[in-house]
């Protein structure tokens, strides 16, 4: 089944019409050599909310993650047909700039991935790449990116001390900061909290509501819970299917497709 | 919904089957009460009017436990979709058979009253609205048991034919009160008797529309036809200026 942005019926009412697509999927296939992990995925992802990837092991929800940010261009033999638009432009068309496509759509992975390298220069390192920045206005950029993590308060006295002394949480928000820091449009997170203890779960969790006033966020997680806390939109994928996206609040009280239905309720297995 | 494969987690499936148990074993308790007091009623039967009292304790201790029971199980498993529904609908259909139990023990007590009194009238009507409403009741307990949707709407459409009872009872009663004032006492208790069925018939609707949500996940939407107009009997409200 496809879940595009249906037209509105002409007389709808502005505010119950649904945000514009930051990103929108159409017939999206990929292909991993012979084989093939999506099958014509049609999906938007709304602007300025969280849109949660749900399914079992090696349905394809993470791969679609490593589509929208040209990863998959690092492998050879791994090829994506199909469009995804980032405001209206396909950016896995020939002519796109990875580099330049990923200081757009930034992502953060299952384990935190710090630099060995001090808090400051963690963040300082991915800036430079990008732009050419003052001391003064780059220590600027870094406080505002460790604020906006909700971690400026716990390192702000420790900015030049290695960053592989921090705890796993707060690693994880330091990535976070290092990829806001950038001012991306659009954040993938593949299971951001996985590796985290509950306390550190929830901040990020927090954090996430948070960044969604500002930024489109794409989530994959294995936790349907988390997926039902902070996600505007649920989608679940099945053996490279997307079989159904839905409000949260549906997908979780009565989705649509039994498949969903066994998936959620843990009558998989 | 019958069909539906078991869970990876075997014991959860036990529990929801516990849950529909219980369920269903409240729901024969509920049912055997109200025939209890139909009896107690039609009968004159004050022998069968003390064990309803009697057996709507075990029906206040089941809703008890399954309302534990819920919310264990809310709190232990975090059901969603289905489950979600199946187990927060338990929790609704407990509270309306709880209800009907204590309208059935209210119809009993006023029986073992009427006993005492002089019957000069039939009880016919209030024999035919007792019959209608325990067949609803007994359709609807069913459907609980086997998560069938139709036997919930069956029962949903056919609350209106109870309330048409209801409002002939009340016509003819309010007769017998004008003819003498010896019939006050008996008739007062009699209507408050139909009412106690016509409530009861609510309930079992209250079930229907909780089964059909939790089956299907849609609510039964179009209005209900209500049929109880028996507060304009005598006096017809004044249409607002």
């Amino acid at each position: 089944m496809t879940v595009a942005s249906g037209a509105a019926p002409p007389d709808a009412v502005a505010s119950v019409a649904p945000p514009p697509p930051r990103i929108a999927i159409r017939g999206l296939d990929f292909f991993y050599g012979a084989t093939q992990a999506l099958r014509g995925i049609t999906l938007d992802l709304p602007d300025r909310q969280v849109t949660g990837m749900i399914g079992p092991s090696g349905c394809g929800k993470s791969t679609l993650l490593r589509v929208l940010n040209r990863m998959y261009d690092l492998y050879p033999g791994q090829r994506a047909t199909g469009e995804v638009l980032l405001d209206g432009q396909n950016i896995i068309g020939p002519e796109i700039d990875a580099i330049a496509l990923r200081a757009r759509i930034g992502m953060v992975f299952q384990k935190p991935t710090p630099f060995p390298m001090s808090i400051h220069e963690n963040i300082a390192f991915g800036v430079r790449l990008h732009e050419k920045l003052s001391k003064s206005a780059m220590d600027e950029r870094v406080e505002q990116a460790l604020t906006r993590a909700a971690l400026w308060g716990e390192v702000k006295d420790r900015l030049g001390a290695s960053a592989l002394g921090l705890s796993g949480g707060q690693q994880q928000r330091l990535v976070i900061a290092r990829t806001i820091a950038i001012h991306p449009e659009v954040i993938l997170f593949d299971e951001p909290t996985s590796a985290l203890d509950p306390i550190s779960t929830v901040k990020i969790e927090e954090l996430i509501e948070e960044l969604k006033s500002e930024f489109t966020i794409a989530l994959v997680t294995h936790n349907m819970q988390q997926a039902a806390r902070i996600a505007d939109q649920v989608a679940f994928f099945y053996l490279g299917e997307l079989v159904e996206a839905a409000p949260a609040a549906q997908m979780f009280t009565a989705p649509r497709e039994k498949r969903t239905q066994d998936y959620i309720t843990g009558r998989f297995g | 919904m019958a069909s539906e494969s078991p869970h990876a987690l075997r014991s959860f499936d036990q529990e929801l089957d516990r849950l529909r148990d219980l369920l269903a074993e409240m729901g024969g308790a509920v049912e055997a009460e109200v025939a209890g007091a139909a009896q107690a009623i039609l009968e004159h039967d004050t022998a069968a009017a003390a064990r309803v009292v009697e057996q709507d304790k075990q029906v206040d201790a089941l809703e008890r436990e399954i309302e534990q029971f819920v919310i264990r199980t809310l709190a232990l498993r975090q059901p969603v979709a289905g489950d979600l529904r199946r187990v927060v609908g338990a929790l609704k259909i407990t509270g309306d058979l709880e209800r009907i139990g204590d309208y059935a023990a209210n119809v009993a007590k006023r029986a073992v009253v009427l006993a005492q009194l002089p019957q000069v009238f039939s009880l016919a009507g209030i024999g035919h609205m007792a019959r209608l409403v325990q067949e609803n009741l007994k359709t609807v307990i069913d459907a609980v048991g086997e998560s069938d949707t139709e036997k919930a709407v069956r029962v949903w459409r056919s609350d209106l034919a109870i309330d048409d009872i209801y409002n002939g009872l009340f016509r003819e009663l309010i007769t017998y009160m004008m003819e003498d004032p010896r019939n006050i006492t008996p008739c007062t208790h009699l209507l408050f008797i139909a009412k106690n069925l016509e409530r009861i018939g609510d309930h079992a609707t209250n079930v229907a529309e909780t089964l059909y949500y939790a089956v299907t996940g849609e609510t039964l939407t179009d209005a209900r036809p209500k049929g109880d107009t028996s507060a304009y009997a005598v006096v017809r409200p004044r249409e607002q200026d």
